[in-house]
């Protein structure tokens, strides 16, 4: 205690001790109370009717059937949203062109959207009642009530978590070694690789991590898109609710402590990539030129 | 201007273009055709249903009232976390982002058996006559959790940036503590606090998985918006779902505007200061 940044300087605002602890006590109590004590309930719910009925849950059919549909959805929709943000970043940061802050506007819509509004858009362009949905319906596609469709409203979803990460650390960066490189006679693929991903990788690395955690537990566009078919196209989060709303509170909570497993470790991952110094720019940074000032 | 050498405008900028319209633009689009194809008769019959009135209520006002919790724990975390060492504030400072990483059905059900009249904190509650599940207030606490980081997260880097030589000139002069929070270092936070707020409070405005849980789901008291859309759909009332959804839409730009222009304000202060 006592060793504050301030070092042996005078005490700055709000430094006398009782006013100190009371307002940590205070914060920490919420803390516990709104954060801590949520993640305890779900150990503590999951375990309830014993190991045998939590063993029971995770390997019943349908709940790996879940958590398999999640990973498979996770493994299609985090790479082309990974490759989508790095080439959003590319365009907006090395390049000045008309239109600019629009499109960094437009990137960041899904973050405004309701998960909902992000379904029911998709149910108007690809559903029976919606734009294509007819001539797809003709030739037997199906991507509503269907894998594609959850897959789609992952990445409507996601669509900003990578390029967010990228987009303030390039501007920051600046072009200059690009155009070195370019000027000794590296190609455009082998200056990206050589020169511009070792300076992102960690904050690429970060976008990646928190884009998984989101597609892993999105709830509310997929159960608009899914239909929600036991052993068909059920994701995890939506298994939960089905377990929960047939009474099986225990098995909607056992499968429940293994999306909370991911989200500690989507955590952890997140601190130990902080430390390499990802996550610095943060987000007001997505507005155009903003990245120079945050250092 | 200086002329670019740099390759792959044409590739990174086609991708781009090719995906933010494929997967952002078509669908709201889509969603907006749809809803403009009812009519303005019809339309505003249905988004001026009692039921949808009352779903708006209950959406902002339970909002609103999650908003200004986090304004005010939101920025005593941040405080505290920046200005203050105690042991374990390392993990503190990772916990604040597990509502971002936590699923919101897990969220949900989480809350909801934590303030359910048997449960840790609704039992306690009971005994003193209040009622958090099913209740509006249910639906308050979900909405302070999941939106919580926003005002933590972006306070936070402003407070740590903080000259201490202004707090120093403050207490020279002989401005009592609160006096140079209120007047020297709030003002300074005041356009990070306002952008978190509107984060928070449209992040709220859409929030589906943690609420419908803990709700009740009670048509004019207890139901969302976003649950109102969800219920029309699975009536087959696909019209009724566009054109409640497109009142989140709107909704949802008018906050991003509102958000854009507060951080574009917001840095131009940083920069002044």
């Amino acid at each position: 205690m006592g060793a504050t940044r301030t070092g042996r300087k005078p005490p700055r605002v709000g430094d006398q001790p009782l006013f100190r602890r009371m307002l940590i006590g205070i914060v920490l109590v919420i803390v516990a109370l709104l954060i801590v004590a949520p993640l305890v309930v779900i150990s503590v719910e999951a375990f309830s009717k014993g190991w045998a009925v939590y063993r029971d849950t995770i390997i019943h059919p349908d709940t790996l059937h879940a958590i398999g549909l999640t990973v498979f959805a996770a493994i299609v929709a985090v790479p082309v949203n990974t490759a989508f943000g790095i080439a959003a970043a590319w365009s907006i940061t090395k390049f000045d062109f008309w239109g600019r802050r629009f499109l960094l506007v437009v990137i960041e819509i899904p973050f405004s959207v309701s998960p909902i509004v992000a379904g029911v858009a998709y149910l108007f362009v690809y559903g029976l009642q919606g734009v294509f949905g007819p001539t797809l319906d003709e030739y037997g596609v199906k991507i509503l009530f269907a894998i594609p469709g959850i897959i789609l409203a992952s990445m409507f979803v996601t669509a900003p978590f990578v390029a967010r990460e990228l987009i303030p650390l390039m501007q920051a960066q600046g072009r200059d070694l690009e155009e070195a490189a370019t000027s000794l006679g590296a190609s455009g693929w082998r200056t990206f690789f050589s020169v511009t991903l070792p300076n992102i990788k960690w904050a690429l690395l970060y976008g990646v991590v928190l884009c998984n955690a989101r597609v892993m537990g999105e709830f509310g566009a997929v159960s608009v898109v899914s239909g929600n078919i036991r052993g068909q196209t059920n994701t995890l989060p939506l298994h939960i609710e089905l377990l929960y709303h047939d009474y099986q509170a225990a098995g909607a909570f056992a499968a429940a402590s293994i999306l909370a497993l991911i989200a500690v470790f989507t955590i952890i991952a997140k601190v130990a990539l902080e430390r390499q110094g990802a996550g610095r720019v943060r987000r007001p940074a997505l507005v155009a030129n903003s990245a120079e000032k945050t250092q | 201007m200086r002329r670019n050498v740099l390759p792959g405008l044409r590739l990174s900028l086609g991708v781009t273009l090719f995906y933010v319209g494929l997967i952002v633009v078509l669908p709201l689009a889509a969603l907006v055709f749809k809803a403009a194809s009812l009519g303005p008769e019809d339309y505003w019959r249905i988004v001026s249903s009692s039921r949808a009135l009352a779903s708006y209520r209950v959406t902002v006002l339970s909002a609103l009232g999650a908003t200004v919790f986090n304004l005010f724990f939101g920025l005593a975390l941040a405080w505290v976390l920046t200005r203050y060492r105690f042991p374990g504030w390392r993990i503190v400072d990772a916990m604040v982002d597990l509502p971002f990483a936590l699923p919101t059905a897990v969220a949900g059900i989480a809350l909801t058996a934590l303030f359910t009249t048997n449960g840790w904190f609704g039992s306690i509650l009971a005994d003193l006559g209040i009622k958090v599940a099913y209740t509006p207030l249910g639906i308050m606490i979900a909405m302070c959790f999941t939106s919580l980081p926003f005002i933590v997260r972006t306070v936070q880097p402003v407070l740590e940036d903080l000259d201490p030589a202004l707090e120093e000139a403050a207490q020279s002069l002989g401005g009592s503590d609160w006096q140079i929070f209120r007047k020297v270092i709030l003002p300074l936070l005041t356009p990070a606090l306002l952008a978190g707020v509107s984060l928070s409070f449209a992040r709220s405005l859409g929030e589906f998985g943690a609420i419908i849980f803990i709700a009740g789901n009670q048509p004019m008291s207890t139901e969302i918006t976003a649950l109102l859309v969800f219920i029309r759909l699975e009536e087959y009332d696909y019209q009724a779902a566009a054109a409640i959804a497109s009142v989140l839409l709107i909704a949802a730009f008018v906050m991003l505007a509102l958000t854009n222009w507060m951080q574009s304000r917001a840095l131009r202060y940083t920069v002044r200061g």
